[in-house]
């Protein structure tokens, strides 16, 4: 590949922050080809590229995230330094940043408040917040009068239990990255002026009563007995290794060596777990299929982009009980034939990131990761990627794109990932809260797993309740409890409020009103009222919510999130958002009739004709939300 | 003073042995389509099926020298038992599959495909393979009304299109117009022009400049969702990206984004006409490769220049010298 590089030369900063990520992989730059320094001796008449280029080519998100995070924005010159490093084509360079939500290729300052306006927050006054800093700093992507920080809007930052939200990024040397919910205008625009950023970033709880208290504001039900799931959350060190296996941690790895791949995966199907990550799939079958696979390397997948609007679930996993999906990610691998696992986060998780980064590291220095994880002879060790700011990443094939350092476009299916997955080899990809449930399935027994819940969903779940609720938070019920029961544990709508309808499955889900509240929440149990459980999300509106503006921030995800590719989403998405802003603005082409009836024509195309799940439910909750006799009055 | 000699030892081969290719797919596959049995050769797609069958099938974003990329989705079809359509274009017929290609959602998807496509680009002259027109022979057997969406909204100021960011699009707020695709044309060169507003982001032109035809990389598609477009590096012009005027993405482009600067300056003029040209076959005299080249000659001047689509030699592919270097025939100076 003949790389035609014309840009300027990168800055210093520029290059250190790329430098930083790549060298310790894949070494300095070897020539003046490569962004070095020019030798005759390296740069003489020798083809470069092929297959070492193409190699390197998953390095190129975590170089443009070193150089976003050291100097706030992608300029032309540190893109093509980095295209001179990994030998990528700078067009095809350029696709891929501006791709991504979350890197800037024009010039931004260095502090950026992301604000969350999405559903959930939307509830919670996020609106009033918006207004308020447009009053106070100026309209978003504005700088501030001294040039250093700036505010945006941002889609759900799975925070939706204490909202209203905001994630913020710090730029330079040592950048950091929080999110701080609930939050106000007035809380963003001190923490603008805090002349320390980093001084109110999050510290770890020092005390095991502060720890359960903080657990508590996410996890309601942190310290209760009898829970599997969220068992050790706000009880343990999440840094800790030593307190992890003095609560069971690493029983469970030991017992899936001694029973071997075959018995660890017959008991997962026995236990008739599904994927949590929405789509439901049997995960023994998905498991099996890998592990059949004659092609190698295997590989593993945990998915943990968690962008669904009103997720949270996966995000309170990673952050108080690290060590429990590493611990399942190792034993995936080992029963699927893979030695390496990448976790790809949402890059909105800083801290979760943090937390399980610490975490690879500690089971790593352990032996517990590594080629000779507990002394077995299992080879295991995992990779963390982080998403820049899209959606679409976590649909298992757009997730492997990204991982493969491109736009995150999904791929056709079939072939499906068990055959051609990551880097064209069988994967498994699995939610975090799937492999949650691993270790209690290989300690316990698939047979004592298939006796929790119903027969149609069997186990625990982790429900994210949000909105016009008491308590909103993380629930672990079994399957089977109603919705009502679950709005009770989070102590139903305030007093003198009533239900106007209940959001479940989050934006690609459904509404339903509240006579749906003595529905089971098991997966047959949504399905036969033409509902879904989705990635677990209950949100509530009562009677004052803004259902209308609700339905058009749902739309303006899509049409935001949409990657792109195929034309039912691209454009369908638009003509939904256009439609419903027309129906808002009480100016209708046609009749308010005419309109319903086109908004039909358009979700049906795109449900039946777009390449992938995020098309495909673009126009679910809307659609569903019209269906509600009486939900909606327009 | 010791000097550093310029050729030097190639890099080590690689340890581990190149794969096997696959071994050939071979045999029948029987399946039916529209309820007529069909026997097709293992390893056919549904599109390939459908044309041995002789039923015509839209196509946009496929063409048999590229990969299929099947975004454009007007090409698909019903599979019994399947949850949503498949793409005709890429899906692999298997045995026992029974495809309907006239059902109600099959008709149903194409013509919203249509209607979005043609309520956002300006699909004047678009066709299946060359510009030439035909998607309004399957915009009149669906019945699109691409007008349902409302007016075109205002076209896009120069390159505002390619500044916009990921995620932060402008909210509708009821206006009665729908959202297009719509920016003036970019010329930046002599020899071709780009009309975004043409674009129905097939895809083509990408994979023609990279690893299916050119391998040059000079465009890739950039931006997210409906302002997702076709760019260089930095939406810099073409004289100063990587760009080497192959003209193999003129070549491949379904819709007339991309043109010759001849064609496009005709058309403005009002003097293209098509009716009025002849095409003949020669072989380009620059290299010894013998490339087939098509002149398409108006008033005795060569107003563009292709390749078939079919020729073992070029696939429909050329380089700068076949594709734009005609100008010394035509040279008619004094003397
Ligand atoms: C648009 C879209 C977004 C998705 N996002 C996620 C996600 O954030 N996390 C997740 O686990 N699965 C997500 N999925 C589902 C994944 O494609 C995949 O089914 C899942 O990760 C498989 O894991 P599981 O079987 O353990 O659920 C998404 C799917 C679509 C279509
Ligand atoms: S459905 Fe939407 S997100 Fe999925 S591939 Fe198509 S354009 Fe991309
Ligand atoms: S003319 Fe050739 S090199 Fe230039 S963009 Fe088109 S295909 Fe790529
Ligand atoms: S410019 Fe032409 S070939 Fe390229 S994507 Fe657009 S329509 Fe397709
Ligand atoms: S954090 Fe704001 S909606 Fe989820
Ligand atoms: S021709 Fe099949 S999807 Fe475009």
């Amino acid at each position: 590949m003949d790389l035609h590089v014309v840009a300027p030369l990168a800055s210093p900063a520029e290059r250190d922050a790329v430098d930083a990520v790549l060298s310790p992989l894949i070494g300095p730059p070897a020539s003046g080809w490569h962004g070095g320094v020019r030798d005759s001796k390296a740069d003489g008449h020798i083809a470069r590229g092929g297959h070492e280029a193409r190699s390197h080519r998953d390095l190129l998100i975590p170089a443009l995230h070193g150089i976003q995070a050291r100097v706030g924005f992608i300029s032309q010159p540190a893109l093509a330094y980095v295209c001179r490093r990994l030998s990528v084509p700078p067009a095809e360079a350029y696709g891929v940043a501006t791709f991504y939500a979350l890197f800037a290729t024009t010039p931004r300052p260095p502090l950026v408040a992301h604000v969350c306006d999405d559903i959930a927050c939307r509830l919670a006054g996020a609106e009033d917040v918006c207004s308020d800093l447009g009053r106070s700093l100026g309209p978003a992507g504005q700088p501030t009068r001294d040039g250093r920080a700036t505010w945006l809007r941002s889609p759900c930052l799975g925070q939706c239990e204490r909202a209203p939200a905001a994630l913020f990024t710090s730029a330079g040397e040592s950048p950091t990255s929080f999110a701080v919910a609930p939050i106000d205008a007035a809380g963003i625009v001190a923490r603008f002026d805090a002349p320390r950023i980093e001084a109110v970033g999050p510290v770890a709880a020092p005390t095991p009563d502060d720890r359960l208290a903080v657990a508590r504001r996410s996890v309601p039900q942190a310290g209760d007995d009898g829970l599997r799931i969220l068992a050790r959350i706000g009880r343990i060190d999440p840094l800790s290794l030593d307190d992890y296996r003095r609560h069971g941690g690493y029983e469970a790895l030991a017992r899936a060596i001694a029973l071997g791949p075959e018995r660890v995966i017959s008991e997962v199907t026995d236990a008739k777990l599904v994927g949590r990550g929405g789509a439901a799939f049997p995960t023994g079958r998905k498991w099996a299929a890998v592990a059949a696979q004659i092609t190698r390397p295997h590989y593993l997948v945990c998915n943990a982009d968690e962008s669904e609007p009103g997720t949270f679930k996966d995000r309170a996993l990673l952050e108080d009980d690290p060590f429990a999906t590493v611990e399942a990610m190792t034993i995936a691998g080992f029963a699927t034939g893979a030695e390496r696992g990448y976790l790809y986060i949402r890059g909105e998780y800083p801290l979760a990131e943090a937390r399980v980064t610490a975490a690879i590291g500690a089971a790593r220095a352990a032996g517990l990761l590594g080629p000779d994880a507990l002394g077995s002879g299992v080879s295991f060790d995992i990779e963390i990627r982080r998403g820049a700011g899209a959606y679409i990443c976590g649909e298992e094939t757009a997730l492997f794109e990204s991982i493969e350092g491109k736009r995150g476009e999904p791929r056709n299916k079939p072939p499906f990932p068990v055959e051609v997955g990551l880097f064209g080899k069988p994967t498994t990809v699995n939610n975090v809260e799937t492999l949650a449930n691993i270790p209690a399935i290989v300690l316990e027994g698939g047979a004592a797993f298939a006796a929790i819940g119903t027969d149609g969903s069997t186990g625990p779940k982790l429900f994210c309740l949000s909105g016009n609720v008491e308590r909103p938070g993380i629930y672990e019920v079994p399957f089977g409890v109603t919705l009502r029961e679950l709005l009770d544990l989070g102590g139903g709508v305030r007093t003198g409020r009533t239900i106007q309808a209940i959001l479940l499955g989050g934006a690609a889900g459904v509404f339903v009103g509240p006579e749906a509240l003595d529905t089971p929440l098991t997966f047959e149990g949504t399905r036969a009222i033409g509902a879904t459980l989705g990635s677990g999300v209950v949100m509530v509106f009562d009677d004052t919510a803004d259902l209308v503006g609700t339905l058009r921030r749902i739309a303006a995800f899509f049409r935001d999130e949409s990657c792109g590719q195929c034309v039912p989403c691209r454009v369908g998405s638009v003509r939904q958002e256009e439609i419903l802003a027309r129906l808002a603005a009480g100016r209708p082409r046609g009749s308010a009739a005419d309109e319903l009836a086109l908004l039909r024509d358009v979700g049906q195309a795109m449900r039946d004709a777009s390449i992938c799940g995020l098309g495909q439910t673009a126009s679910s909750a809307i659609e569903s939300a019209f269906r509600q006799p009486g939900m909606m009055s327009l | 003073m010791s000097i550093d000699p310029i050729l030097f030892e190639p890099p080590a081969r690689p340890s581990h042995p190149p794969e096997a290719p696959l071994a050939a797919e071979v045999g029948a596959v029987e399946l039916t389509i529209d309820g007529r049995a069909v026997s097709v050769p293992a390893g056919s797609t549904i599109l390939e099926a459908c044309r041995a069958e002789g039923i015509d099938t839209p196509t946009l974003c496929y063409l048999e020298s590229l990969t299929p990329v099947n975004v454009c989705r007007v090409c698909v079809v019903e599979v019994a038992g399947a949850r949503v359509l498949a793409p005709a274009c890429s899906r692999k017929v298997e045995p026992g599959m029974e495809v309907m290609t006239d059902s109600e959602r099959v008709r149903h998807s194409r013509k919203l495909v249509l209607e979005l496509l043609g309520s956002s680009v300006d699909v004047g002259l678009a066709g299946p393979q060359a510009p030439d027109g035909s998607i309004a022979a399957y915009t009149e057997r669906y019945r699109a009304d691409p007008t349902r969406f409302g007016p075109s909204a205002n076209p896009a100021a120069a390159d505002e299109r390619d500044a916009r960011e990921a995620g932060h699009h402008h909210a509708a707020v009821g206006e009665p117009t729908a959202a297009t695709v719509g920016q003036p044309v970019k010329i930046d060169n002599e020899l071709y022009v780009r009309d975004y507003s043409k674009c129905i982001l097939c895809y083509k032109c990408v994979e023609a400049c990279g690893v299916d035809a050119q391998n040059t990389f000079a465009i890739a598609v950039a931006g997210r969702g409906f302002d997702a477009r076709i760019s260089t590096e930095w939406n810099v012009g073409l004289p100063d990206s990587a760009c080497v005027y192959c003209g193999n993405c003129i070549g491949v482009c379904p819709t007339g984004a991309l043109m010759f600067r001849s064609e496009h300056e005709m058309r403005e003029a009002g003097t293209w006409d098509e009716s009025a040209q002849t095409m003949t076959d020669t072989i380009c005299p620059y290299c010894g490769v013998g490339c087939t080249l098509s002149l398409h000659v108006q008033d005795n001047d060569i107003v563009k220049v292709t390749s078939p689509m079919d020729s073992s030699v070029t696939d429909g592919h050329l380089c700068i010298k076949g594709r734009f270097g005609f100008q010394f025939v035509q040279n008619r100076g004094p003397g």
